[in-house]
């Protein structure tokens, strides 16, 4: 091996052992797994999928990481929780409850709070870790929606997320409602109110959920089934199904140079991914832990047990329930009526059994609804910027507002009491808000879209606005522009509009009218809606247009722009060269023989 | 018995039973009758009154007539006792700082004790009405438990089960009870103020009230045990903290392991 090369003195020191080729104790164990079960094939399948990096992809993560929390803290209560209604008297070590008469749910969960090593922290953290649930689960929903990512082939994975999202909400209550505190119990007298508005079958569902009348001894068994075992195993199923389909399609990425629809840019699971998200894991659960032992969540010991002679003012449900409750307060009472000695509560009805289904059912459709209307068939792996599909931002903006002009109304009195406002004043605004806000809020932010796509044009077309102003040598004016590089261009050119289809003749060739003429009426009618006003980005036609604006006084400029150079050196005007706008006489630093 | 026995038919025998059974009756009568609640009325001397009575012609007049029998802005004050007049000036409601839909309380009464005092049995001296309650009773030291449960079954639907407050009608409120005095608790429980329904002592007996005041001093002073309690006033403030700082410490750590290159 030893030769005289003078290469050699820099690899003298380099390691001769050959590889062993195993991976050591590490690789025989996977060969053994390897070996019996076929694993490594999906295992390198896994690995070396390649996830792109933005912070609103990990929205979804935190929703996961909440739901691992909630999984592993919730076994831990099951340990000492009791879930059931018979009646005992409390003698635990919580002094101002000693001698009270309670159930036997309410009891251990005031022993899990109170007694039990580190029970509180463990409750606290898996009651801060549902509301982050929630709140991760909305705002990665929003993220989707507004990047539409709900595209094809996406769409699928849309309505699981619906799905999780609702049962999650449903999960909540279940939970809440489990301890029998005054809060809880007034939670669970309300949900027999909303059975009993239910026209004509309304008695009967709330007799066999509560299995007699209310409260029975029945729901707190019952809710304790559903929420330890049969949502949790729903929930626990279709988010597998969702990351499935997620590993599926590929993740979505932002518009970008080098980005494609058939590509992800991005890192491979392992290690980068893997050193990521499970960083992410424990900031997640580390976050939720400092929370829950800094900050107080339901404190069911002051609450008290529940009596049906009891309730408290501030009753509110958590926050994910809150809309439906505010639905409530909003809902004017006149709703109610009887009818054939029959009594119907619409005011209570609408608001606590009708509103979810319609408003899951509105966020279901809308997918295959904006399908329809723009006729695309295309896969998208490509998300939109929100500026770029005005509508559609609009619509979900309209909603969401919607959405949180209900969830605001459900804290109508803390509002009152705090901004020392009459409830009914506030009631009526959150009312008419119901209607205006929707609106408002759709009008707005599709103009505000349009013109941030206007911006994009603009800054497209002619670069930004640098404020130099340039003289020429026979004194006129310029301002030099500098324009984006390929860079910075692409992502605000590389967008779809969608144009608004016309209406196809409503007779065929042989004169026989279509069968579907309504429907494609609606159609063109929808696509005007959306796609009227609609910005194209710019085509390399124009580009190439605006760069030759400026050529009569093109060399001029230049000449100017070099002779700068020459007499302050390099660090003047190194960049003036994209093109120029001779100031108007309108502007304070026009020509002043041109005022 | 012989001695007593032999003059049992004298004349002032029957007269000596009858003053000895009135004797006897008449002070079971005072110590077992319902006491009569003007209690200030009997202590307060007519010195007092006439102080107090001062005092109404120069600041409460205008409102509830020279006669305190009431006018076009302000309620007849007779028969609503002491109990009424030491909490309305006592927490600083009355004199009315500004009309509105309530009487708001005042960090500072506008009187010192002593001028309530007077007020108070002035007031007291119209009418029969009830009086200011002994220190025994809203001291504290009662069934913390029982006083628990008594509070969420007659306050808690207006005054929150830790008594935080909340709101009623038309701008109308049931104030926090944190940093009100065990007397004024009971003065309003006994008088009623506003809004409030009168709990009187068929309702609630003295004792049912010292328990309430008791359960109230403790959720005042025992300790926050799972943290900063975010003011008692349920899943409001909680849903806030958790859209807000919550998630708001989330997104920060996202957004910075999202720069971080890879």
């Amino acid at each position: 091996m030893t030769t005289s090369r003078p290469a050699d003195d820099l690899r003298k020191d380099d390691k001769r052992d050959e590889p062993k080729g195993n991976g050591g104790p590490a690789g025989a164990i996977a060969n053994w797994v390897d070996e019996r079960t076929g694993a490594a094939k999906g295992a390198r399948f896994l690995m070396k999928k390649v996830f792109p990096d933005h912070w609103s992809f990990m929205l979804g993560e935190i929703a996961m990481y909440s739901l691992i929390i909630l999984l592993l803290t919730g076994t831990f209560l099951t340990f000492w929780f009791v879930p059931s209604m018979g009646e005992t008297v409390y003698n635990g070590s919580y002094v101002p409850l000693k001698g009270v008469q309670m159930s036997e749910a309410f009891k251990s969960t005031v022993n899990i709070s109170m007694d039990v090593r580190g029970g509180l922290l463990i409750r606290q953290i898996h009651h801060w870790a549902a509301l982050l649930f929630l709140v991760s689960i909305m705002l990665h929903m929003a993220r989707v929606f507004f990047t539409g990512a709900f595209r094809k082939p996406r769409e699928i994975n849309w309505i699981i997320g619906l799905l999780l999202f609702m049962l999650a909400m449903v999960e909540g209550f279940a939970g809440y409602s489990l301890p029998d505190d005054l809060l809880s119990g007034t939670g669970i007298r309300a949900a027999e109110g909303f059975m009993l508005s239910i026209p004509v079958i309304g008695s009967y569902v709330a007799s066999l959920v509560f299995g007699g009348g209310f409260p029975g001894e029945a729901i707190i068994p019952r809710l304790f089934t559903v929420h330890v075992l049969l949502l949790p195993a729903i929930i626990v199923g279709l988010f597998t199904a969702h990351i499935i389909l997620v590993m599926v399609h590929k993740h979505t990425q932002y518009p970008g140079p080098g980005r494609t629809n058939k590509n992800v840019v991005g890192f491979p699971l392992m290690p980068v991914y893997t050193a990521k998200a499970g960083g992410f894991f424990f900031i997640v659960f580390g976050v939720t832990a400092l929370i829950s032992g800094l900050v107080t969540i339901n404190p069911i010991w002051m609450y008290g047990p529940y009596e049906p002679t009891m309730v408290t003012a501030g009753s509110q449900p958590d926050w994910y329930m809150g809309f439906a409750d505010g639905a409530l307060r909003l809902l004017p009472g006149r709703l109610e009526f009887t009818l054939l000695e029959h009594t119907f509560v619409f005011n209570v009805f609408i608001g606590a059994i009708l509103l979810i289904p319609l408003m899951w059912t509105a966020m279901g459709i809308y997918p295959f609804l904006e399908k329809w209307v723009t006729g695309d068939n295309e896969e998208h792996h490509l998300l939109d910027r929100p500026r770029n599909a005005p509508t559609r931002t609009g619509i979900g903006m309209a909603f969401f507002v919607f959405y949180f002009v209900l969830f605001f109304a459900a804290g109508n009195d803390l509002m009152a009491i705090k901004l020392h406002l009459s409830i009914n004043d506030i009631t009526w605004a959150f009312r008419i808000l119901t209607f205006l806000g929707p609106v408002m809020a759709f009008w707005i932010t599709k103009r505000l879209c349009l013109s941030l796509q206007r911006r994009d044009r603009d800054l497209v077309l002619h670069g930004r606005e640098t404020g130099r102003i340039i003289r020429t040598a026979e004194g006129r004016f310029f301002e030099a522009h500098e324009p984006l590089n390929r860079y910075q261009r692409w992502p605000l050119v590389s967008f779809a509009s969608h144009a608004p289809v016309s209406l196809p003749a409503g007779i065929d060739r042989n004169g026989v009218r279509r069968r579907k003429a309504a429907a494609d009426k609606m159609r063109v009618r929808l696509s005007h809606f959306f796609f009227n006003d609609r910005i194209e980005p710019v085509t390399p036609a124009e580009l190439e247009a605006a760069h030759h604006h400026d050529e009569p006084v093109r060399e001029e400029i230049d000449h100017t722009v070099e002779e700068a150079r020459r007499l302050e050196g390099d660090d003047f005007g190194g960049k003036l060269h994209g093109g120029a706008e001779e100031l108007s006489s309108s502007s304070a630093y026009g020509h002043p023989d041109q005022r | 018995m012989s001695a007593l026995a032999a003059r049992r038919r004298h004349p002032a025998a029957l007269l000596i039973v009858l003053i000895f059974a009135m004797a006897v009756l008449g002070g079971l009568y005072a110590v077992l009758a319902p006491k009569s609640a003007d209690a200030a009325e009997a202590t307060a001397n007519s010195g007092q009154i006439t102080a107090g009575r001062q005092l109404f012609i120069s600041n409460c007049a205008s409102c509830h007539g020279s006669n305190a029998a009431g006018g076009p802005a302000g309620p007849s004050l007779v028969g609503v006792g002491a109990a009424s007049v030491d909490f309305q000036v006592g927490t600083g409601r009355m004199p009315l700082q500004q009309p509105g839909v309530q009487a708001q309380r005042a960090n500072k009464p506008q009187f010192t004790q002593a001028e309530i005092n007077q007020l108070a049995a002035y007031v007291a001296s119209l009418g029969t009405g009830p009086a200011v309650p002994p220190s025994q009773y809203t001291n504290g030291g009662g069934n913390i438990a029982k006083g628990g449960e008594l509070f969420r079954v007659n306050c808690a639907m207006c005054h929150n089960f830790a008594g935080s407050g909340g709101a009623l009608t038309r701008g109308k409120y049931a104030p926090s009870l944190m940093d009100v005095s065990g007397k004024h608790v009971y003065e309003a429980m006994l008088t009623g103020p506003q809004s409030m329904p009168v709990f009187n002592d068929t309702n609630l007996s003295p004792q049912d009230k010292k328990d309430i005041i008791s359960y109230l001093k403790n959720v005042k002073e025992e300790p926050s045990q799972g943290g900063h309690n975010l003011g008692l006033f349920g899943p409001v403030p909680e849903g806030m903290f958790a859209w807000t700082i919550g998630i708001g410490i989330l997104i920060g750590a996202a957004v910075w392991l999202g720069r971080k290159a890879a």
